[in-house]
């Protein structure tokens, strides 16, 4: 249930309140409904900029954007997780072309920023899981940064074993649980 | 220190739990949760004591029994023993020893509850050498409504240092975070576990709490701008701020023991590593260099030493370094994984988290000599966050039973336990204040 974090400025409302309904339908015992949503004001977007009552070329003023949220987590569909083998900090073959899109993204677009966020499993202690998911994020940052993204385009942080992805105690819920998430900020 | 009136060793019987080694005492306390008092294996020692229902309690204080608040402190402990009290006793009383004697009580406590023209509560109470037949003590407390269980912790803490001469620790606070309804809540309840009061409440995850050697503040990370960031509260006004909020993650604080000073984790040179900071704020100087995750830091009560968790030798264990960041000493040895450093205030044991088998295990560690052999505290496999209380004699952490995260304290050799659960959440992170509040 992560996918209320939105990445696109422009869905971010009907987005996170999607999001949150789902959550509240799925039952999912880390429902988050009332995580402020992360409104942003930032322009640059092709809408709202042109002068009042016209239409600026290309852009409709009846069109309606539709919002799949299936999509709305990802940018042009790249998956946004990586997942990690068990005590591994590896970035597995298959999560490259995730990360080379991300790479890429970042590198066309200097503005864009994104978070890193590491996690683990439920097993230990939470300081130490902590300072583990942070490793797991790092390795996923600095493959961004070897790929022509800057330092002050990517952070990575960690949740340690604070927000699971999913519930359970078995080796399937630990599995979607050692994870990093790609957030555009 | 008062010298003990009593010498402890003469009250000490042999007590051997009834049946199968293992009695639950259970204490009416309202509230949303309650600490039952678990006491196990062959051989474990308590003074008896008789302690009376106060006169007029009933009355005076329907939704709280002073009484059965001291007899769980105190059994709590695992010092004493608490014997059924019946019949009508005061403070002023004469109780009959030879009566007291026969029912096998060592002491005896009595008191009474009044209200005060202002409306406070006038709390008396008397406390008696069945054995030797004399009093040893009393006092009178006038206090609000709102102090009636600490006046009741206090009484518990008179008990206990006129008996064993020890510092009592029932008037002491803990903080713990409890998470559910989808929020989280960093509490600040007494050392039972009772009278809990939010301190701080989020959507998003808190963890690592830390108390202010005098008691006054709380350090603690949030998640709340979706990062782990080190904030220090004022516990009485509120007020807080963000005293480490650098790129990356900043996580563990620990308070120095002359509160000028935290330990902190940072990420914000890449890697998990402990740096140095003015627990005002500022700039972070950097403790250790090293391509390892460095984690937990837990200060030495000397404060010359710190206490940390690396896995610079593969798997996490249990460091000490000097404050300098100089030499480097590996602590722990047994087992693959050892977590959680939490020191007692002599300095002499280590308290961590050991992973053995699948479980992950509450251990303790002699620090004094030379090739002391860890101890186990528990059979449980969902130990967490070790702290200890201020004297030393107890130790709060976290665990799971009945499917939920619980509290539990436990003595020193692992015989007397009692656990704090809720119904309604999850109970973790706990950490014991000083002295003082």
């Amino acid at each position: 249930m992560n996918t209320q974090r939105t990445l696109s400025s422009r869905n971010a409302l009907i987005s996170a309140l999607a999001a949150a309904a789902l959550a509240t339908l799925a039952g999912c015992s880390t429902t988050k409904l009332d995580t402020p949503v992360p409104v942003e004001s930032r322009t640059g977007s092709s809408a709202g900029s042109g002068t009042s009552g016209a239409s600026t070329a290309g852009t409709s003023q009846s069109a309606v954007t539709p919002v799949d949220l299936s999509k709305s987590a990802s940018d042009a569909g790249m998956g946004r997780v990586v997942y990690f083998d068990f005590d591994s900090f590896a970035l597995k073959d298959e999560y490259r072309p995730t990360v080379d899109a991300y790479a890429r993204a970042l590198t066309a677009d200097r503005k864009k920023r994104v978070a890193v966020e590491g996690h683990t499993d439920e097993r230990g202690g939470r300081e130490y899981n902590l300072a583990l998911g942070q490793k797991r994020a790092e390795v996923v940052a600095r493959s961004m940064t070897l790929l022509g993204a800057t330092d002050a385009q990517v952070e990575a942080v960690s949740f340690g074993k604070e927000r699971p992805a999913v519930q359970g105690s078995d080796e399937a819920a630990w599995a979607k649980n050692r994870r990093a998430e790609l957030n555009y900020k | 220190m008062p010298t003990p009136m009593l010498n402890r060793r003469q009250f000490i019987r042999t007590h051997t739990a009834a049946g199968a080694g293992l009695a639950i005492a259970s204490v009416a306390l309202p509230a949303w949760a309650q600490f039952r008092v678990e006491i196990s294996g062959v051989g474990a020692t308590q003074l008896p004591i008789a302690i009376a229902k106060f006169r007029d309690e009933d009355r005076a204080t329907p939704s709280l029994s002073l009484s059965a608040i001291v007899r769980a402190d105190l059994e709590r402990s695992g010092a004493f023993r608490g014997i059924d009290a019946p019949g009508a006793l005061d403070e002023a009383s004469r109780p009959v020893m030879t009566e007291w004697r026969s029912r096998a009580a060592d002491a005896l406590v009595a008191g009474s509850i009044g209200r005060l023209a202002d409306g406070r509560f006038d709390v008396r109470f008397k406390l008696w050498d069945v054995v030797k037949g004399t009093e040893l003590g009393g006092q009178a407390q006038a206090v609000d409504a709102s102090d009636l269980r600490l006046a009741a912790h206090r009484i518990a803490d008179y008990i206990y240092e006129k008996l064993t001469g020890d510092k009592g620790v029932f008037s002491t606070r803990i903080a713990y975070v409890t998470k559910g309804g989808g929020r989280f809540t960093l509490r600040v309840a007494d050392s039972d576990g009772e009278g809990g009061q939010v301190a701080l409440s989020s959507p998003e995850p808190i963890i690592s709490p830390a108390w202010s050697p005098d008691g006054k503040q709380l350090a603690y990370v949030s998640f709340e701008s979706q990062k782990a960031v080190v904030y220090t509260q004022d516990a009485s006004s509120g007020a807080r701020r963000a005293i480490a909020n650098f790129r990356g993650s900043n996580s563990a604080p620990a308070w120095s023991p002359d509160g000028q000073t935290l330990a902190v984790t940072l990420s914000r040179d890449t890697g998990s590593q402990l740096y140095l900071m003015a627990s005002t704020g500022g700039t972070p100087r950097r403790l250790t260099t090293s391509s390892a995750i460095d984690t937990e830091p837990a200060f030495a009560p000397d404060g010359r030493g710190l206490y940390f968790v690396s896995d610079r030798g593969g798997g996490p264990q249990i460091y000490r370094t000097s404050l300098s960041g100089g030499s480097v000493e590996r602590i722990t040895f047994n087992g693959a994984y050892n977590i959680s450093p939490a020191i007692s205030p002599d300095g002499r044991t280590l308290a961590y988290i050991s992973r053995q088998g699948g479980g992950y295990r509450l251990y303790t560690l002699d620090l004094g000599g030379s090739g002391g052999q860890p101890q186990a505290l528990t059979d449980s496999n969902d130990d967490e966050s070790p702290s200890f209380a201020p004297n030393g004699r107890l130790i709060i952490y976290a665990s799971r039973a009945q499917g939920r995260d619980v509290l539990m304290t436990t003595t020193l050799d692992g015989k007397i336990k009692a656990r704090l659960i809720s119904t309604t959440a999850d109970v973790r992170e706990p950490v014991w204040g000083p002295y003082g509040r």
